[in-house]
């Protein structure tokens, strides 16, 4: 027996999907088309005077060594935070899968960072590695480390990049978690029995059958390190020192809401918004067919 | 009874409700925090208490760049604030924004308010003046930069704490005494590019760009890559990289390690005078910033930073009589004085800054009094009346990014002060062609 919904009449279903296709329009179709008008354009802050520019503003950026710069530090940025957080996650939700006593315990711990706004995690991170008062600085600098991330680049990126990471983990946690659990015992313990050491059982049997999972996850990591880790660098660096943590996303917001260049801005973030389509399609043409659902 | 007492409050609250309608609210957005917030709601509320016609609504909008956005987009929804505090980068900005503001000598002209310019401290109202002379945007918090010295940790290391370096030469052989003591930081700075290019600058009367530092006209073009000014910035990457000099960052984060006696010598804004005295648990100096003395002319004058109110244009006509009453208002001398003295900001009038004189407020806050006289050190000259530079937001980010990189070693003060001119150039074009 089959159990089917059929709607007889014509309007209906329209009906159901028009919020959230309204929503789709006004917040995401409306804007996205806007800016690629604006990016064409330039204009005084406030709007008074607007030239089309035709491909200028494009042109400009892309002769601009800082904005370039600005690419490399993103493709770094994204590789770090995506690395750094799927192994570290997957690392521990191996070890969480085989805790039996206070298992509850420890992943509740885990999960909590996710609760935590991206700015506020920033100003944590902010606190315990400030050049003059912070806790891990002292530390380090007991250690013979000089640790001044407001002048030194390589540091200042290391420290967006564990607190955006540190974010992370949580999220990426949970579906490594998930995606353990749904592994049947048997395969794991007929691989034991035929002899197979733990190593040799994970990069054979569960890596492979957790790659669904590690796909998905690293498109969601790629694109929250483009995007959401926006809160993470306003609240701690702000893209200094010297442009070593701006990456593409902060760099359209200070040149869009702070420095009031709203064609630069815009034709930035239609760059942007084709790296990440390209970006996505990639993985899901080249990547995807690696995957052994 | 109750009945009566009910409709007597009912007539007394819709009395009240007519009076408040009578009133013309005057909107103002500011960017005040802490003890500036409460100094403007007591501005406020003592104009509103001076007459009954007007009601001047301040509302806080966030830092300097998020008020001015949001005026910027409440200009294009048609409903801008009547007034706006803008900080000193967005000047050329604003000026640039012909239909969206109404200079403040027209202003007060139209209102028939007395309003002499030559009243103002000229270095003050030179930042805010067309070419003409015509007052732009109203001054309203003004600030210098000042170098703050802590006595205690001078007296330490050997050194005379009554006697801060006044040359940069000085200034080097005192930070290697305090090293030898044992600081760990010996000197840090708050807004760089304020301190070490525009008022390096003007304290040694160079230009920071052509056509009076943008003053005369938006085709102006950086001059900060000069022998001077590479001189100073590797000057300072060499005292960073001795140890000498510790970077704190681009806002006013040194403050903080100053107050806490971790750095024992500063340059900063003036208002961080309030700060330090609640903080400080040591004996400090406020004094002229340092100058190299193989300059011929230096010391001239140091330049202002802080903000300016702007009047927005699209506003009943009938309101505009307001805001230049509020302006008269803020310009006399007992309430300039209150607002010098609660903030450690400037006074703008010549008369404020005597009748301070006169209370006996310097003897015990000198502190106070050496911003107005290094402002007033000298006559302005076309190099030290202020800056004009479109987009400077930008702008001062790019000479920022440069410096840092000097100061962390990546690169050396010649190749960094050209390639601040050469981007810094880039956006000046960019602000030309968009304000034609």
């Amino acid at each position: 027996m089959e159990k089917r919904v059929v709607f007889r009449s014509a309007w209906l279903p329209y009906a159901l999907v028009a919020p959230q296709i309204a929503i789709t329009i006004v917040f995401f179709f409306w804007p996205a088309v806007q800016a690629g008008w604006y990016s064409f354009q330039l204009q005084d802050a406030f709007g008074e005077r607007t030239q089309f520019v035709g491909l200028a503003n494009f042109a400009a950026l892309l002769t601009d060594e800082n904005y370039l710069y600005s690419f490399k530090v993103t493709a770094l940025f994204s590789a770090l935070v995506a690395g750094a957080g799927l192994g570290i996650s997957l690392l521990l939700a191996t070890m969480a899968n085989r805790v039996i006593r206070g298992a509850l315990a420890y992943r509740t711990l885990l999960i909590w960072p996710y609760a935590v706004a991206s700015a506020v995690a920033g100003v944590l991170w902010l606190f315990l590695f400030a050049p003059s008062i912070g806790i891990i600085t002292f530390a380090l600098r007991s250690l013979g480390i000089q640790w001044d991330w407001v002048l030194q680049g390589d540091q200042a990126l290391l420290l967006v990049v564990i607190a955006a990471t540190w974010k992370q983990i949580s999220y990426n946690f949970l579906f490594f978690l998930a995606g353990l659990q749904s592994i049947p015992k048997s395969l794991i313990e007929a691989a034991a029995i035929d002899g197979a050491g733990p190593m040799r059982r994970f990069w054979t049997i569960v890596f492979p059958l957790l790659s669904p999972t590690a796909f998905f996850l690293l498109v969601v990591n790629i694109v929250y390190a483009f995007f959401d880790t926006f809160g993470v660098i306003d609240a701690t660096t702000q893209g200094g020192p010297a442009g070593a943590t701006q990456i593409l996303v902060y760099k359209v917001y200070y040149d869009g809401v702070k420095a009031a260049d709203l064609g630069g801005s815009s034709a930035q973030s239609v760059i942007l918004m084709v790296i990440v389509i390209a970006l996505t399609v990639v993985q899901f043409r080249y990547v995807e067919r690696r995957v052994q659902y | 009874m109750k009945l009566t007492t009910l409709a007597a409050t009912l007539a007394a609250a819709m009395l009240c409700a007519s009076q408040a309608q009578a009133q013309t609210e005057i909107q103002w957005w500011h960017s005040m925090t802490g003890a500036n917030n409460t100094g403007v709601n007591e501005l406020a509320a003592k104009f509103n208490a001076s007459q009954s016609e007007y009601k001047v609504v301040p509302v806080f909008k966030g830092s300097y760049p998020e008020s001015m956005t949001a005026a910027i987009a409440a200009f294009r929804a048609g409903n801008p604030p009547h007034i706006l505090q803008v900080f000193e980068v967005g000047t050329a900005t604003m000026m640039g924004a012909k239909g969206a503001i109404v200079p403040v000598a027209k202003v007060m002209a139209d209102a028939k308010e007395k309003f002499d310019p030559k009243e103002y401290l000229p270095t003050v109202t030179g930042y805010y003046s067309d070419s003409k002379g015509n007052m732009l945007s109203y001054p309203f918090n003004s600030s210098t930069v000042v170098f703050y010295v802590n006595k205690d940790a001078f007296k330490k290391a050997g050194l005379d704490g009554e006697k801060a370096p006044r040359t940069w030469k000085e200034f080097v052989a005192a930070a290697e005494k305090l090293k030898a003591a044992g600081q760990e930081c010996v000197y840090t700075t708050g807004w760089p590019a304020w301190m070490h290019i525009e008022n390096f600058s003007s304290w040694h009367n160079v230009p920071i760009g052509t056509k009076q530092n943008g003053m005369g006209g938006i085709d102006t073009e950086f001059r900060i890559n000069s022998p001077l000014h590479v001189r100073h910035v590797a000057m300072l990457g060499d005292m960073a990289k001795k140890g000498l000099f510790s970077y704190s960052g681009r806002r006013n984060e040194g403050e903080a390690r100053f107050a806490s006696g971790e750095c024992p010598m500063m340059t900063s804004s003036t208002g961080a005078q309030g700060t330090i005295t609640r903080t400080a648990k040591f004996a400090w100096s406020v004094n002229f910033i340092p100058y190299h003395d193989d300059v011929k002319g230096a010391p001239q004058n140091s330049i202002i930073g802080g903000a300016s109110l702007w009047v927005m244009s699209k506003k009943p006509a009938a309101d505009y009589k307001g805001v230049a009453k509020f302006f008269s208002f803020l310009s006399s001398p007992e309430i300039q004085m209150f607002w010098h003295t609660s903030t450690g900001y400037v006074p703008i009038t010549k008369a404020a800054y005597e009748l301070t004189k006169k209370s006996g407020f310097y003897e015990k806050h000198p502190g106070y009094e050496l911003a107005v006289r290094q402002l007033t050190n000298k006559e302005p000259t076309e190099n030290s009346k202020g800056l004009r530079f479109g987009n400077y937001v930008q702008g001062r980010e790019v000479i920022e990014e440069e410096m840092e990189a000097v100061f962390a070693g990546k690169k050396d003060a010649k190749a960094a002060m050209n390639d601040a001119v050469r981007r810094g150039n880039d956006i000046l074009r960019k602000f030309e062609a968009a304000n034609k």
